[in-house]
């Protein structure tokens, strides 16, 4: 097993491991914590894969700035195992088999897809993740959807303020 | 039978760097909390503290020790594990920067060329820009595990005021960004020491002044010490830690001192460059060593420049301080960004 291997186990078991802790914790802090961890684990591939603009883009984001949210909103409704409502064991059993459902469903979709017969990710050696390339890919081949979405988040931001200005 | 192939000697050279720039950094954050006082005494016109060894100098270790030494109180009503994480946390987030940060070139030993950095990672600055998001978490885990109001209330304001600055100084960095076109903090290093080139303080003053501001409220330093506002938080998001856990969210923040130092000087002040001196002409290692004191020296003005502050201006009101990120800061960090990517254009232009 090279390193890149042991990395690999090392990240997966990591990161399915936090994912269960998110759904397991009782605490709803401590679930946002597991989920940061999940986040990291994650980055961790995408630096396996030579993607590092995506792995620390995805720490900023994600663990740096939309889990803080979470955790601001969990913090002041002051949520913990008391005010938790307490489900009925019917919609537990729904809950598991729609999500086991959709579970299989990806799976085999994973597995049967054309685009992924026969490739291997390519670890460590692609470069399209570096960010020279993945700018010149974004403003070259793909500027037209890069500016919408760019002109989404600014409606969205002058949405935000609209909601939050006080009359 | 290769298990792990890979060169040993590259990783016995980064651990023994790790180790050192760790402790390094440790060591010269427990002589900022000396200088800290001394510095406040000077300002003040009083002597400071005196008494442990010559002029003082063992004062460090004596409030280490009694740090260390002091009863170990975690409060009934917490949440014990997230008590005990906090001051990890802020820890180690505020440690982490250094991975990315040229201490200097590089040494030539036994042999072999050793750069003394850690990592040059080709994103170096937005490794630095998560680490300091990163640094949101031990504020907030350990004010909510307190289960104080105040300690929640210094928490929460943290975190918000944290947020609004990172984005201000992610603004700044993109000016230089643009100046520079690498992210890695050795290229960029590398850039302001080439023949012709100045450093980048003398093409972005505006971005430089909006980046130390920022710096100061993301070090949580006076005159944006509101999480830990004593006279109306007590004593803030460490109300309720004793020991050595207060130990270290006091630590922490002189390491984020010293890391948001070495961060600005190689931004904008040539990191380990030495002015008016070639420094191919010398020989690599005393270059290299004549490098990371000359890192070291900008380091401290810096830090000199942050006490002097911190004993000079009183702090602001919190609204104060919101209206000065979102409606100073921001807009001054846009214009500079405008107004450096123009003149790009039009120098590339011409």
């Amino acid at each position: 097993m090279s390193i890149t291997q042991i990395m690999f186990f090392f990240l997966s078991a990591l990161a399915v491991f936090s994912a269960i802790m998110v759904l397991v914790s009782r605490n709803p802090v401590h679930s946002v914590l597991w989920l940061i961890a999940v986040f990291f684990a994650i980055s961790g591939h995408y630096i396996l894969l030579n993607a590092q603009f995506l792995a620390i883009v995805n720490l900023i984001v994600y663990a740096g700035a939309i889990m803080v949210l979470f955790l601001f909103v969990i913090m002041l409704m002051n949520l913990n195992k008391e005010s938790e409502p307490n489900k009925h064991i019917w919609m537990k059993m729904a809950g598991a088999i729609s999500g086991g459902c959709f579970l299989m469903v990806m799976g085999s979709l994973v597995r049967q897809a054309a685009d992924f017969q026969g490739k291997e990710a390519l670890v460590g050696t692609g470069d399209i993740g570096l960010i020279k390339n993945l700018g010149r890919a974004l403003f070259n081949n793909y500027v037209v959807p890069f500016e919408i979405s760019s002109v989404l988040f600014l409606s969205a931001m002058v949405g935000a303020v609209v909601i939050g200005k006080k009359e | 039978m290769t298990l792990l192939a890979f060169d040993w000697a590259l990783l016995i050279e980064k651990l023994v760097l790790i180790a050192v720039i760790v402790f390094g950094s440790l060591g010269i954050a427990l002589y900022t909390t000396f200088a800290e006082r001394k510095v406040a005494a000077v300002l003040q016109d009083r002597p400071g503290p005196n008494r442990a060894g010559p002029f003082g100098l063992f004062q460090p270790f004596a409030d280490g020790l009694k740090l260390i030494m002091k009863e170990e109180i975690i409060p009934n009503t917490s949440n014990k594990v997230l008590f005990i994480l906090g001051p990890g946390l802020a820890m180690t987030a505020a440690l982490m920067t250094c991975a990315v940060i040229p201490w200097s070139s590089h040494v030539e030993l036994f042999d072999r060329k050793i750069d003394l950095q850690i990592a040059d990672i080709n994103i170096g600055i937005l490794y630095v820009f998560g680490v300091v998001s990163m640094g949101v978490y031990g504020i907030m885990i350990g004010g909510w595990a307190s289960n104080n109001k105040f300690s929640l209330m210094a928490a929460l304001r943290g975190a918000s005021q944290a947020i609004s600055y990172e984005l201000a100084m992610g603004l700044s960095l993109i000016a230089v960004l643009m100046l520079s076109g690498s992210l890695s903090l050795k290229s960029i290093v590398g850039e302001q020491m080439a023949d012709g080139n100045l450093w980048n303080i003398a093409y972005q003053p505006l971005g430089f002044f909006i980046f130390f501001i920022c710096a100061l409220a993301e070090c949580n330093r006076t005159p944006f010490d509101l999480p830990e506002a004593e006279n109306e938080l007590n004593f803030g998001y460490h109300q309720e830690y004793s020991s050595m856990k207060l130990g270290f969210y006091l630590f922490a923040e002189y390491v984020n001192m010293i890391m948001s130092s070495a961060v600005m000087a190689c931004l904008y002040f040539g990191g380990y460059d030495i002015p008016f001196l070639d420094e191919s002409t010398l020989a690599p290692n005393i270059a290299a060593l004549l490098g990371v004191g000359a890192l070291l020296t900008k380091i401290v003005i810096f830090i000199f420049i942050f006490m002097w502050i911190r004993w000079t201006i009183p702090r602001f009101r919190y609204d104060q301080l919101m209206n000065l990120g979102w409606k100073t800061m921001i807009p001054l960090a846009l214009a500079n960004m405008l107004i450096t990517g123009a003149l790009i254009l039009w120098k590339a232009g011409a």
